[in-house]
């Protein structure tokens, strides 16, 4: 994407026919075949930049002058592989001070450029950590739930480190917009990963608490209910037993508002055994209409009909539900 | 309900070389190879891939190939599993599977595997599920996952589940319905399916659907016509299509339709492109709607080309 600057530097663009320094090279053209399947048309710029690197490329020069010329075709098109990986070829044999590179891929900032930063840090190892985690945040500060940028992160934090500010990061963002997915998704990695933390058992007690409170207050948050549903990873009991989760369930069903992830929540836990009480019972037949979703005492039918009621779009799924427990023990 | 403008679908594709200037354009340049798979597939979707000259297709594809066995994104670019899949796949709708020299480029897409069992972009060692899905969809159609360790490919996939039943693009990946189709896929194709917890990632999948009808990619984003293809094709792996509604995904799809100059756009009234198009026509596919030829959900071709494929002639079995 063209910013304004860059469409300057269009105007103000030097041919390379007309540079004294890259006389000596002959332009290889793009060869396209006689009939091009997806022929492109391209900006004379971009056009002769290519021709130039398709060159040097054959020529296998790996030379100072390749290297900005790689720099001129990355700008025009960052998303070309071939570009990037012959610049890394001209980076190791001109034995370049790869924190430069660094600053350099930061400027043209794109997904493709990834790995291209990967590759350098990994070569430079933990002095890169904070450049990294800071050029990611750069990222996520203009898009919160850019996937390549959160997939880098993840990836330098496991490889370099740099743990000690992630879940403030993750409290941050949250609080931006309780609704990022990939936020909580990090969150998660964070309690499951980080050698700071007690690991997943020990952090329970504090993130469900933090957890409950968001329900609570958007309980039409699918992040947040997946994430306390997650908190109980392959401990149904404490899950079942934990009066923190059937209480937000309850909590926002009495405020009969956006309660499908409530109900739905309340419907796992009486599957997996959660003994609801009369409260529970009340409250549900408050959210039926007074004949078609009371199913007899069976309360777990009675919420699959509400759900199918409230939730059409997914009625399949709930009377999918509905006929399973029929066939439960 | 509207319905399904496939002459000016047809028109656009064809027609595509018309465009100049468009920023898109100019950026195709390096993923041609993309986009003729985009278009091409679409167009035997539509029963028009006869409306192409397959020679010169053939042979621009060809030159496409590099030593190492690899296809690249375009002539004089490298190598890479993403160019490389769609080269076969679209040497594979032409039935010219056997212009391939199959051992050297099955030895290239296999030696993109790591101890790990993950696998790599290219040489520059990027990995990503998404090369999985890419490696064992290539190979099996190429009749050569032997080559590969496919009890490694299949645990790293595994070790990229996520608790909601969903897949990243690496372990603690956040599940996204793109990743999921490419394990889901993967899964498939290696016989491997019963790693998954269809009830659950049926349940999330299902979660995809918004009011307006089309499909998101996690949650809290905007539908998108891609995850028509992402988030169908993966229930249909996976035998849970009908918690959706079909018909409220067939409105939107037909709704993201440029009636005007044919193609479909990621969401109504937005620009259209051919990756969209493409998503578009192969969703609506999915979804059995009238005059489209079936496609097969973890090959991502038509059925009569896997069927040509698998059981066509008499081919090697699978290991």
């Amino acid at each position: 994407m063209a910013s304004s600057s860059s469409d300057e530097e269009f105007r103000q663009w030097i041919p390379f026919r007309q540079r004294p320094e890259w006389s000596d090279v002959k332009p290889l053209p793009q060869d396209d075949g006689p009939s091009p399947v997806v022929p492109i048309a391209y900006k004379d710029s971009f056009v002769e930049t290519m021709d130039y690197f398709r060159a040097l490329y054959h020529g296998d020069e790996r030379s100072f002058r390749a290297l900005s010329l790689t720099s001129e075709a990355i700008q025009l098109n960052p998303g070309n592989y071939t570009v990037w990986h012959f610049r890394r070829l001209i980076l190791e044999a001109l034995e370049v001070d790869l924190q430069n590179e660094l600053d350099f891929t930061e400027a043209v900032a794109r997904d493709t450029c990834r790995h291209h930063r990967r590759w350098i840090a990994e070569k430079l190892g933990t002095i890169a950590t904070s450049k990294e985690l800071e050029f990611t945040r750069k990222i996520l500060s203009l898009d919160a739930k850019h996937y390549h940028a959160w997939s880098h992160r993840q990836w330098v934090l496991q490889t370099l480190g740099g743990w000690d500010d992630e879940l403030s990061y993750c409290d941050e963002l949250l609080e931006e917009d309780i609704f990022n997915n990939s936020a909580w998704n990090q969150r998660y990695f964070v309690i499951t990963n980080s050698p700071l933390h007690g690991g997943l058992k020990a952090m329970r007690t504090s993130e469900v608490s933090y957890t409950v409170k968001a329900v609570i207050a958007y309980p039409e948050n699918e992040s947040s209910w997946r994430y306390l549903r997650g908190l109980y990873k392959d401990d149904n009991h404490s899950w079942v037993n934990d009066a923190q989760v059937s209480s937000a369930c309850l909590k926002v069903l009495s405020a009969k508002n956006n309660y499908v992830f409530a109900l739905s929540t309340l419907l796992d836990l009486i599957c997996h055994g959660f003994q609801p009480n009369q409260e529970f019972r009340d409250i549900v037949d408050a959210l039926g209409t007074p004949d078609s979703d009371r199913q007899g005492s069976d309360l777990a039918k009675s919420i699959c009909s509400v759900l199918e009621r409230v939730d059409p779009i997914r009625a399949n799924y709930w009377r999918w539900r509905r006929s399973k427990l029929s066939q439960a023990v | 309900m509207g319905e399904l403008a496939a002459e000016k679908h047809v028109e656009y594709i064809l027609s595509v070389e018309k465009k100049k200037d468009s920023f898109e354009s100019v950026v195709m340049e390096h993923l041609r190879m993309n986009g003729a798979y985009w278009g091409l597939t679409t167009l035997d979707l539509l029963g028009k891939l006869h409306a192409v000259d397959v020679d010169q297709i053939v042979s621009w594809i060809i030159k496409c190939q590099h030593d190492s066995g690899g296809f690249g994104g375009n002539i004089g670019h490298d190598p890479h599993v993403l160019y490389t899949l769609s080269a076969v796949q679209v040497l594979a709708l032409f039935d010219k599977l056997d212009v391939l020299d199959i051992e050297k480029v099955s030895t290239y897409v296999a030696g993109l595997q790591n101890e790990d069992g993950s696998f790599s972009g290219d040489m520059w060692g990027e990995i990503d599920t998404r090369f999985s899905y890419i490696a064992i969809c290539c190979l099996s159609l190429l009749h050569r996952l032997d080559k590969i360790n496919v009890e490694n490919a299949v645990s790293y996939i595994v070790s990229c589940k996520n608790l909601d039943g969903g897949f990243g693009c690496m372990p603690g990946g956040e599940s996204h319905a793109g990743q999921i189709f490419c394990c889901v896929g993967a899964l498939a194709i290696t016989g491997a399916l019963h790693h998954i917890d269809k009830d659950l990632l049926g349940w999330w999948l299902c979660e995809r659907q918004v009011k307006s009808g089309g499909l998101n990619g996690r949650p809290e984003k905007l539908p998108d016509v891609c995850y028509s293809w992402w988030v169908l094709s993966s229930l249909i792996m996976i035998d849970r299509v009908h918690w959706i509604n079909k018909e409220k995904l067939v409105k939107y799809i037909l709704d993201c339709q440029d009636l005007d100059n044919g193609g479909i756009s990621d969401r109504p009234d937005d620009a259209v492109d051919v990756y969209h198009t493409y998503f578009g026509v192969a969703g609506l596919s999915l979804l059995e709607y009238t005059g489209l030829k079936a496609i097969d959900p973890a090959y991502a071709l038509p059925v009569d080309v896997v069927n040509r494929i698998f059981i066509g002639r008499q081919s090697k079995k699978e290991s």
